[in-house]
């Protein structure tokens, strides 16, 4: 089974991606046909509900970003499926294109993670938080001003008139974050996905940035996907947690239960290597060794192979394990030796 | 100072002899439009075979005194005030050659992002030859050399044939390794890390911070950490400062500042760190931003940002002042800083 | 890594453009184009400040306004002041006339020629003891007289100073017209290049290597005779050469430097299409450094057409290296000193316009390029 369980029974998810895959040709010049593969995001299978915030949370190299990327359409899958579900209907917006792509960019929006490179220095404030509009022809000049005053206001840049006319490298980094969320709001999206949206702010302005989102999220109904490699950010944003490892899912499932009970041995890994803030606390000792590397051609079995203490023969000899809930919990590993380990 | 390879090991450290004490510096950059103050009467105590941990957000000068300690500044910062003592020794009068002779000997520095500054042309092992050769010419020779690298290496978890390969085949957990090695290399007394794990993945992160771990205590090595990360600063260091738009607003052990802050930064930095242990906390946000360091705001920096100020704050700056044994902070108010409770999440 | 939390809303908005927005209501009833002229304004005035910093492009800015008060003061001069018949730079004359007796041997330069020169010069069968009516040409400057020519006349009898002036208008014609199409098509071609990538790229890039082989004097020089330049397409030629050759290279490459920053992915994202995305975010961000090779096309465009027209392949009316030509067709270009009037005004003003355009140009670089200015 590889599709988790819808949240809410009878509703359909908002967002269902099955199979997902993107494999990046390594050239070999020009005229050669390329025989090795970067399997970035190697079938991946995940939904989202409406209303509901997933983290997606691993290490640089696991392919989460390009996994967001997918999702709003900079770049085209290799193969699989992502259904989005619009009036009531799932629609496959894998490959569509075109004028079509003009529509679904009215519903997914996404947050970068640079505040300040993801706003052209030449623009204004308001040419930034208006251009989904204008690029879609809603609404006149006027209109679409009273739009961003709006915005402006409800992300919390008082008074919004001050900010209408300013450039980028004349506000805070905090700042310019919440005009790439006002952006990403502009259009009424029912889905966002946000890139590290904080990591490149000062901690003592995480915490506004990442409220302003939740509360927005709430008030206006936005689905989010939260990329971070940040645990610790992922617990206060998100309902759900879903690990990746080198283009793999390798445990998704409720947050607070991901961090009590850690099924996966990457997963137990990662948090026993996050730093906590307080000298008291003992961390259990990290039990993995080496580093990342990339997923070029990979061999069939678990990709964690190499770096896991728990390898046993079923792991050599099986195809890499599927996603299972074997206590029925929503929460989902893809481990062949769960039940082994402690 | 002679060199030995036994430098490298064994070192008898007195926990109670200061090894570098910071005395009310003061440093300012001059600009065209007047005068950045960044570093403002800062005063902090490293011992033998101590970690100290420098605390702040971007522009607050943690920085600017790690630089000051080595002395590698822009040309445009003055020195106004203050002593750097190094084994009681000032280090600020010092002539430019001196400075040089004392710089990577005494003192060495693991750079904001070091692991990207080597040069890509270069096998790795030429570089830290290179600083072998700059401090130690005619001292070792190339045998000896080769000898105390591949010991550099290995105290750092690296092979040996590393050292012939180019930067670009290292791994980035492995570069910020050498990296560390390099400093190690004239066996200093004190290594200032910089943001050593900020561009790094977690699980290489908890292996450099083992590692430095490591070092200091096998090596009778002191080290200043210099990072926005409080979890990271939490796990490593005895003792931190907490620095604030260029003044040291908190100074203690670690374990005593992170289970009861005194001062009202150190406190809502603490309240608005998330964390994956414990209780899902309610997390308070800072208002405000960091001030500009041309303009500070006058009496205490904080108090355009702090829930607890008071009219004095306003006009009057507060002195760093012991409060408790070993304890020092600089707030008119800090009665008033509540204990840490633990306000839940629904 | 954190941004540096230093750059806050420090400045205080434009005061005009603060009182336009003041109010949310306000802001909409002002209409947007002057607003953005209000925004112009101010980035212009600040990169100006940047800019007069550095003296070197203050000067060359200067030189460049004192060559256009020449091109304006010609036609001036001549409406007004000067007597087209004598003045015009292509077809006036004058004269110095003398009358001289033809003796054996010369004792007083002023009055007497020798009968050897005389016969040569003027007419073989003179003899000595005659008076004869010498032109003296080219004549050397004079400030006094019936009519006065402060830079001498040439060879043919024309006020150098005149020609001088005319020609600065050609020089700036010229090189408005190299500059202007070098940079439309460059940005142009650059920013497609880059933004599409593959076959596209390729073909451009290729196309630019050929042309950077071929070598363009030598070209315009087999060109010239062929067809006959004139200053348009000589203009024309140089813009389109430049513009598909070496500056579209450079310009694409900062074009692929604008293309990976995330706001072209925010860009697209929020719908823009690949017409928007070029021209509303890559070229703008391009243009500056355009601007600053339109200043270094200017210059090349001035030394080409002063050595075209050196040579006599240029149809033109009037243009400073015709004005070296005449000088030299006539045999006057060795003697160097003693018609000095004849070189260097010419030759002078080509260098110094050409230089000016140079260190504006540098002095660009500065503002456009952050790198490059002194620190602190």
């Amino acid at each position: 089974m590889t599709t988790p369980v819808e949240t809410q029974v009878g509703t359909k998810p908002l967002i269902e991606v099955k199979n997902l895959e993107k494999r990046f040709p390594i050239s070999r010049g020009m005229f050669r046909q390329a025989t090795e593969f970067v399997h970035a995001v190697d079938g991946i299978s995940f939904d989202i509900a409406p209303g509901e915030s997933l983290g997606l949370v691993g290490e640089s190299g696991c392919g989460k970003s390009t996994t967001g990327r997918m999702l709003v359409k900079l770049m085209n899958p290799t193969g699989g499926h992502i259904l989005f579900l619009e009036d009531g209907e799932q629609k496959d917006v894998a490959h569509v294109g075109g004028s079509e792509i003009k529509a679904f960019r009215r519903r997914i929006q996404m947050i970068f993670q640079d505040p300040y490179e993801s706003m052209n220095p030449r623009r204004t404030i308001f040419d930034t938080v208006s251009e989904p509009l204008s690029v879609q022809g809603v609404g006149t000049v006027v209109e679409r001003e009273e739009r961003v005053l709006e915005l402006l206001q409800l992300v919390g840049l008082t008074p919004p008139e001050n900010f209408l006319f300013r450039f980028p490298h004349e506000l805070s980094g905090g700042q310019r974050q919440r005009v790439a969320i006002a952006r990403a709001l502009v259009m009424n999206p029912t889905f966002v996905v946000a890139d590290e949206p904080t990591s490149m702010l000062d901690v003592s302005i995480r915490i506004s940035i990442m409220e302003l989102m939740t509360t927005l999220a709430r008030e206006m109904g936005v689905s989010y996907l939260y990329i971070t490699h940040d645990l610790a950010v992922a617990r206060y944003m998100c309902d759900r947690i879903a690990v990746m490892y080198l283009g793999k899912i390798v445990e998704i499932g409720p947050t607070e239960e991901i961090l009590a009970n850690p099924k996966h041995p990457y997963t137990r890994a990662l948090l026993s290597a996050v730093p906590v803030p307080d000298p008291s606390y003992k961390r259990t000792p990290v039990e993995i060794k080496g580093g990342i590397s990339k997923a070029i051609n990979p061999t069939p079995e678990c990709r964690f192979i190499q770096r896991c203490p728990f390898a046993a023969e079923v792991c050599f000899e099986n195809p890499h394990p599927p996603l299972e809930d074997r206590q029925g919990d929503n929460h989902f590993a893809a481990c062949y030796r769960v039940d082994e380990i402690g | 100072m002679t060199v030995s390879l036994e430098n490298l090991e064994t070192r008898q450290v007195d926990p109670t002899k200061p090894l570098l004490e910071v005395d009310r510096l003061i440093m300012r950059y001059q600009v065209k439009t007047g005068e950045v103050s960044a570093v403002e009467d800062v005063t902090f105590t490293i011992h033998q075979g101590e970690a100290v941990g420098l605390v702040g957000e971007s522009g607050c000068g943690k920085t600017s005194v790690a630089l000051s300690l080595l002395r590698l500044l822009p040309s445009n910062a003055r020195f106004l005030s203050g002593e750097i003592r190094l084994n009681g020794e000032d280090l600020i009068p010092l002539g430019a050659e001196e400075m040089r002779r004392r710089r990577w000997k005494d003192i060495a520095m693991v750079f904001q992002g070091a692991m990207n500054s080597w040069n890509p042309v270069y096998r790795v092992g030429e570089q830290i030859r290179e600083t072998l050769n700059t401090h130690y010419k005619g001292v070792l020779d190339y045998g000896e050399q080769n000898a105390l690298m591949e010991r550099l290496f290995a105290g750092v978890g690296l092979p040996p044939e590393m050292l012939e390969r180019y930067p670009h085949e290292f791994s980035g957990g492995m570069r910020q390794r050498a990296v560390i090695a390099m400093a190690l290399a004239c066996s200093p007394e004190l290594i200032i890390a910089d943001e050593p794990t900020t561009a790094l993945d977690v699980i290489v992160q908890d292996q450099i911070l083992k590692e430095l771990k490591r070092i200091q205590q096998e090596m009778g090595m002191s080290i200043l950490y210099i990072s926005h990360d409080i979890a990271v600063i939490a796990e490593v260091t005895d003792s931190l400062g907490v620095m604030y738009a260029g003044k040291l607003v908190e100074y203690g052990p670690t374990d005593e500042v992170f289970a009861r802050p005194f001062h009202p930064y150190a406190y809502l930095l603490l309240k608005s760190t998330p964390s994956i242990t414990g209780p899902r906390r309610q997390l308070s946000p800072l208002e405000g931003e960091p001030p500009n360091l041309e303009m500070p705001p006058t009496g205490c920096r904080f108090h355009p940002r702090c829930p607890f100020a008071t009219e004095q704050c306003v006009t009057q700056e507060p002195p760093l002042v012991e409060v408790r044994p070993g304890r020092r902070v600089a707030c008119w108010n800090y009665e008033d800083v509540p204990e840490l409770e633990e306000a839940l999440l629904k | 890594m954190s941004v540096d939390d230093q750059t806050q809303v420090t400045e205080p908005l434009d005061k005009e453009l603060e009182d336009l927005t003041h109010g949310a209501a306000a802001v909409t009833q002002v209409p947007m184009w002057r607003i953005r002229w209000r925004l112009f304004r101010r980035s212009f005035a600040r990169n100006w400040a940047l800019f007069t910093e550095n003296k070197m492009g203050l000067a060359g800015l200067t030189i460049i306004g004192i060559f256009a008060l020449m091109a304006i003061a010609h036609p001036i001069l001549m409406t007004f002041v000067w007597d087209p018949a004598i003045y015009d730079p292509v077809g006036g004359y004058d004269a110095v006339e003398s009358i001289v007796t033809i003796v054996e041997e010369v004792t007083d330069p002023a009055t007497e020629l020798s009968l050897e020169d005389a016969r040569i010069q003027l007419n073989p069968f003179v003899e000595v003891g005659e008076e004869i009516v010498t032109v003296l040409q080219p004549a050397p400057p004079s400030f006094s007289g019936d009519y006065s020519h402060w830079l001498g006349t040439d060879p043919q009898g024309r006020d150098v100073l005149s020609q001088l002036l005319f020609s600065t208008r050609a020089a700036f014609l010229l090189g408005a017209i190299a500059a202007i199409t070098t940079v439309v098509i460059a940005t142009t071609v650059g920013s497609v290049a880059a933004y599409y990538g593959g076959i596209t790229d390729s073909i451009f890039m290729r196309f630019a290597d050929l042309i950077l082989l071929m070598p363009l004097l030598p070209v315009l020089f087999v060109v010239g005779p062929l067809f006959g330049l004139t200053m348009l397409n000589l203009g024309l030629i140089i813009g389109v050469l430049n513009g598909f050759g070496g500056v579209a290279i450079v310009l694409k490459s900062q074009a692929l430097a604008v293309k990976v920053k995330p706001y072209i992915d925010a860009a697209k994202v929020a719908g823009g299409g690949n017409g928007h995305v070029i021209f509303r975010h890559i070229v703008p961000n391009v243009l500056p450094l355009s601007f600053l090779y339109m200043m270094f096309g200017v210059t090349e465009a001035i030394a080409i057409e002063s050595t075209l027209s050196f040579f006599g392949l240029l149809n033109v009316r009037m243009t400073w290296g015709l004005m070296i030509n005449t000088a030299q067709t006539q045999g006057f270009l060795l003697s160097g000193v003693n018609y000095w009037w004849l070189l260097f005004p010419a030759g002078l003003a080509v260098s110094i316009l050409a230089f000016a355009f140079f260190i504006v140009g540098r002095g660009m670089d500065e503002v456009i390029n952050p790198r490059l200015r002194a620190r602190g």
